[in-house]
């Protein structure tokens, strides 16, 4: 469960995202493929290249994803019900995965936020990170 | 056993030479205690660990990070003799201590962001790859003496 200081400090962590989206979220799928190689196998059809076009389009989506449910942090479930029904009935992307991206989106935030990224919103982040892995699990079966 | 590239020997010893060992192993304990709070159980004898103010301003978190991180420097020095370099540890974890394994992999995904969170650009994905791989070999050592 989120708390209200939770909450306030996501929001707080996404305005210094606002901009970034593309960067962040390439830099964080970059990443995730070059320390879990394993994660490639989901995107075969993808130029995994440094900066491929693929690669930026994705991680804009994703970033972009997680900035509408930081919008509903009430209400997970129904802000990420599309990509939930994507992942659950489509992609089929085995749910161990989420915690990968979840750890490499932190070392994006640490690396651009430095001393920003304080414990505490450490620990709101990977809450959020978390509850948005759960949801999109959660039609799994 | 696991088998390590030159260039990852040379990212992890270099980024090594630049750890302050206190700061960083006091930050990660402390992150781990704050990010994951079900890791209290093992430290109840280390007083007040309330909030996040406590923890990070907690000595005793400070001494035991402090004391974790320098046990890591071991596997950097032997990094083709983790699983001996940790034998004992991982009996003392296992016999006396009565650890989760997994705390090991929790603490070692925290070491990841605090390193990130220093060194900013300077913690590449390459480097990020070779330190998550040693983190990992650290984990897997530690837990192997578990019966």
């Amino acid at each position: 469960m989120l708390t209200a200081e939770d909450k306030k400090l996501i929001q707080q962590v996404w305005e210094k995202v606002a901009g970034h989206q593309e960067d962040f979220g390439a830099e964080a799928l970059e990443r995730m493929f070059i320390t879990y190689p394993q994660t490639k196998t989901y995107f075969p059809h993808f130029d995994l290249h440094h900066g491929s076009d693929q690669i930026r389009g994705h991680g804009k989506k994703v970033v972009n994803a997680l900035g509408d449910a930081i919008k509903s942090l009430d209400n997970l479930s129904q802000a990420l019900s599309e990509l939930s029904n994507l992942h659950a009935y489509n992609l089929r992307v085995d749910p161990v995965n989420f915690k990968l991206l979840s750890q490499c989106l932190q070392v994006v935030l640490a690396v651009h936020l430095g001393k920003d990224y304080t414990p505490e919103v450490h620990s709101a982040f990977d809450k959020f990170l978390s509850a948005v892995a759960a949801t999109l699990a959660e039609k799994y079966r | 056993m696991v088998h390590w590239t030159a260039e990852e020997k040379q990212l992890i010893a270099s980024l090594w030479a630049k750890v302050n060992v206190e700061e960083c192993g006091a930050e990660a304990l402390a992150r781990l205690l704050i990010v994951y709070p079900w890791t209290q159980r093992f430290f109840a004898s280390f007083g007040n660990l309330s909030s996040p103010t406590a923890i990070l301003g907690n000595p005793k978190v400070r001494a035991h990070g402090k004391k974790v991180l320098t046990s890591f420097g071991e596997a950097v020095k032997n990094l083709d003799n983790i699983k001996l370099t940790y034998a004992k540890l991982s009996e003392l974890h296992c016999e006396k201590l009565h650890v989760d394994p997994e705390n090991f992999r929790l603490l070692g995904d925290i070491l990841i962001i605090v390193l990130a969170s220093h060194f900013g650009r300077d913690f590449t994905p390459a480097c990020q790859f070779a330190w998550q791989k040693l983190v990992g070999v650290v984990a897997h050592a530690l837990a192997r003496k578990y019966h």
